[in-house]
């Protein structure tokens, strides 16, 4: 019993790893930022996960069921869900001016470009 | 079950180098992410991922890919030891961390003592809604609410600035006078 109820946190931990993992060690911007948004999302399951109840239904008072879910956690998460994709299309927008400016969105090309203005 | 398909998806994305491939996946983790939430009870979360995530996510990122390039390079000088190392250390830790939490699903959980028995006695009388998370959201909680459209009122702005500025740039670099009023 006490594994089955760390199963999903579990598997939230490895979401969020594999997440991680695209953003260090993938050099490609915009799969740096579809890494970034596996990683929130693992949160956000997370969240729900806690707020769970065995046995319970969706907070909507209908007068029939007597067990509810906890609202808090998602109502965090609707917000954290909006700031997500605002954050998401600012990175983007930013990738698409680097690539104006370098005409890559490769980060050891970028470096190198950097590198020869330097010197 | 769908945790299952949400973790192929994400080890998928790992694996391809095809960014049009990675943005559909991502688009469809999302979708099963939302499936998810409906599972956990999470009725309105649901809804803004199925829309947000998977809709409205995906079509920045495709809009990105058609600006830019839609290949991720192989990388040369990227060691894939390092970060794996780090990635698998902070796992274990975050997973002996869980020895720790309260068991899923438990109604004698410490988050179901605060203030959500409140919201869901209350409620109904107070703001007179069915829906908690509605009431919560638009009530209880309206100042994060009234903060969180201020970060996307200034992330459009940021994006206006950023890609609207680019293209004025570039259409006055050819020097025609009778264009500069459109800009």
């Amino acid at each position: 019993m006490q594994i089955l109820g760390l199963y999903n946190y579990w598997i939230f931990i490895v979401l969020m790893m594999c997440g991680f993992y695209v953003v260090i060690s993938r050099g490609n911007l915009v799969k740096k930022l579809v890494g970034l948004n596996i990683f929130q999302t693992s949160v956000f399951i997370l969240y729900i996960s806690m707020g769970k109840i065995t046995g319970g239904t969706a907070p909507i008072l209908t007068g029939t069921a007597t067990v509810y879910s906890n609202p808090l956690p998602h109502v965090l998460i609707l917000t954290a869900i909006v700031v997500g994709i605002a954050t998401t299309a600012l990175g983007l927008a930013l990738v698409v001016r680097i690539n104006e400016a370098y005409g890559t969105i490769e980060e050891d090309e970028i470096h190198a470009q950097s590198e020869d203005e330097a010197l | 079950m769908l945790l299952s398909l949400l973790v192929v998806t994400a080890l998928a994305v790992i694996r391809l180098r095809d960014l049009f491939a990675v943005v559909m996946l991502f688009g469809i983790y999302s979708l099963l992410s939302a499936s998810l939430f409906v599972v956990l009870d999470a009725v309105d979360v649901a809804f803004t991922e199925a829309a947000v995530g998977a809709g409205v996510a995906t079509v920045f990122m495709l809009g990105t890919l058609a600006l830019t390039t839609s290949r991720e390079k192989t990388p040369s000088t990227h060691k894939p030891l390092l970060p794996l190392l780090a990635v698998l250390v902070t796992g274990a830790a975050l997973i002996y961390g869980t020895s720790d939490i309260p068991p899923y699903g438990d109604p004698g959980n410490p988050i179901h003592h605060h203030v959500a028995p409140r919201y869901l006695e209350d409620s109904a009388d107070e703001i007179g809604i069915p829906n908690v998370v509605s009431s919560v959201l638009a009530s209880y909680r309206s100042y994060d609410t009234l903060g969180e459209t201020t970060v996307v009122f200034t992330a459009a702005i940021g994006v206006l600035l950023l890609i609207g500025g680019a293209r004025r740039r570039r259409s006055e670099e050819p020097p025609r006078p009778d264009h500069e009023e459109d800009a």
